[in-house]
């Protein structure tokens, strides 16, 4: 069973294709995160899940009334605008003020409230963002790069709250990082895209040992993970600088594939 | 009551600035102040039409808004560099006009009224077609409110949410045509854009929300209206500029407070 699936699907943007062939689903309370590096096709693929984009071929089949909480990548408030984190809340569609208080504590953001969105800083205005999408009671939950300017314990807290908020919602998560090798360690699956689906796996747990602690630092609590490329398969790129060491794995992936 | 010229004026100023608040302030949220200037000089050629052709000066102003508008939607999305596209479309198009006017001989045209507005020759009919004009913008605004904020908000945030931002943008394009068309009489192609933008810029240091904004926005603009066509009647000044002149004092006034206010807080 799954709530969303694409089958072969490409996607053109603007004239070049963004995405090419790609095999994508998530399961009830799955936890996916998609890497790869700039214009890799990532933001792509979740704006063809979430409808933005119509694929050029292949499918994309939702489940029925599928619920979907969307959580954009970056999302500039003019100055021009005023607007309150109440009343951004309600857009488009009006909640009651139980509602609104109970998801705006649940993001720990419940002084918010009447806040104007243009004075909040990044971690507040993605706290506020992911109360919007709580109030649709998603069954998948959307998140485009959720820690683009947070630090290293701003990351770890953010990814913490959305593995808690799996867990009450029953609701899978697909969120894409702009971090190759670094993910959220509650992942089930990890997808590395770069305009297709290079290779995918599970994430390495490694928040007991010292070295990757000290890459890590302490304040993490283990909701940071490390993973690494694992590709089946090969590319005809041109070698960038014959003196470096061709090796495979992980290094080869920030040239190469990924 | 509606025999006395000056009471026929204010009604139509407050009509007139009653549609440009909503509309006014997406002007200034999405950033489409020349996309105004745009729509409003097209409007000069329309006028020159309407003569040729001997149809109403709203019909032909409407229908050459409408066309300008929704190329320049259209052009919006192509990624040109539209400052330079738009200004070479909003002054070329005022050019053409001027100049199809000076092809038609036969008809005396008032080029100084169609610039700057002439509201103090407002008859009963042009007010029928102001306020029928700006209830149309109106109830369209308030049908569409929520989903024309979140597509300004965001377009893939108003996708996930089943709205289609270039239908909301289309809604816009009409919307602002039919008001250049009707304040043509009031303020003149030269200075609509001015009563879009200047209330509503006024509105916002003194607003919290949007609604409030567009509500402020269209008190400070009646009031424009009423003040100004007051000045032009006691020191004898062009009722046009004077309202915009007035909406001007205002809007200073409202960056003052905004400012005492906020260094009080």
């Amino acid at each position: 069973m799954t709530l969303i699936q694409t089958k072969d699907m490409t996607v053109r943007l603007g004239g070049h294709v963004a995405l090419r062939n790609v095999d994508f689903s998530i399961a009830p309370k799955e936890i996916v995160t998609i890497v790869g590096p700039n214009g890799s096709g990532k933001s792509t693929l979740l704006k063809a899940l979430i409808g933005a984009v119509k694929p050029e071929a292949g499918s994309i089949t939702r489940q029925n009334d599928l619920r979907i909480g969307y959580v954009p990548q970056k999302l500039h408030i003019d100055q021009t605008l005023p607007i309150t984190a109440k009343r951004f809340l309600c857009l488009p569609t009006r909640r009651n003020d139980n509602d609104i208080a109970a998801a705006l504590a649940r993001v720990g953001a419940h002084d918010l409230l009447d806040k104007q969105m243009s004075a909040l800083s990044g971690g507040q205005f993605q706290r506020v963002l992911l109360a919007r999408a709580l109030l649709e009671k998603p069954e998948l939950l959307i998140l485009d790069e959720p820690t683009t300017g947070l630090d290293q314990p701003g990351s770890a807290a953010l990814y913490r709250l959305i593995a808690d908020l799996r867990d009450e919602l029953g609701a899978a998560i697909l969120m894409v990082s702009h971090e190759l090798h670094v993910v959220m360690s509650a992942s089930d699956r990890v997808i590395c895209l770069n305009g297709h689906v290079c290779c995918h796996g599970t994430p390495d747990i490694v928040a007991s040992a010292p070295e990757y602690r000290a890459l890590f630092g302490t304040g993490t609590q283990g909701a940071l993970a490390l993973y690494r490329h694992d590709h089946d398969h090969s590319h005809d790129h041109a070698p960038k600088d014959d003196t470096t060491d061709k090796n495979t794995d992980e290094t080869s992936c920030d040239e190469g594939c990924c | 009551m509606l025999d006395d010229f000056l009471i026929r004026a204010t009604l139509a100023g407050i009509g007139v600035a009653l549609a440009a608040a909503p509309l006014g302030c997406f002007v200034v949220w999405r950033r489409m102040a020349y996309f105004g200037d745009a729509t409003s000089h097209a409007a000069i050629l329309g006028i020159a039409l309407s003569f040729a052709l001997s149809i109403s000066v709203f019909t032909g102003a409407l229908a050459i808004a409408l066309i300008m508008a929704v190329t320049v939607s259209i052009l919006s999305g192509r990624g040109y560099a539209m400052d330079t596209l738009l200004g070479v479309m909003a002054h070329s198009a005022l050019a053409l006009g001027l100049v199809a006017v000076s092809f038609l001989p036969h008809v005396r045209l008032d080029l100084m009224g169609y610039l700057f507005g002439d509201i103090l020759a407002v008859s009963k009919n042009d007010l029928i077609v102001i306020w029928g004009g700006a209830a149309l913008v109106i109830s369209l605004m308030a049908y569409r409110w929520s989903a024309l904020l979140t597509a300004t908000l965001n377009d893939d945030l108003a996708r996930a949410s089943g709205i289609d931002p270039r239908r909301e943008q289309l809604i816009l394009t009409v919307c602002l045509a039919v008001v250049v068309a009707v304040a043509i009489k009031v303020v003149g192609v030269l200075l609509i854009v001015a009563m879009l933008i200047i209330p509503s810029a006024a509105a916002r240091p003194l607003a919290r929300n949007p609604e409030s904004m567009a509500l402020i926005a269209a008190a400070l603009g009646a009031l424009s209206a009423i003040l100004g066509l007051r000045m032009s009647y006691v020191h004898d000044t062009p009722a046009g500029p004077s309202i915009v002149c007035v909406a001007a004092g205002l809007f200073v006034s409202a960056l003052i407070l905004g400012r005492v206010r906020a260094s009080f807080s």
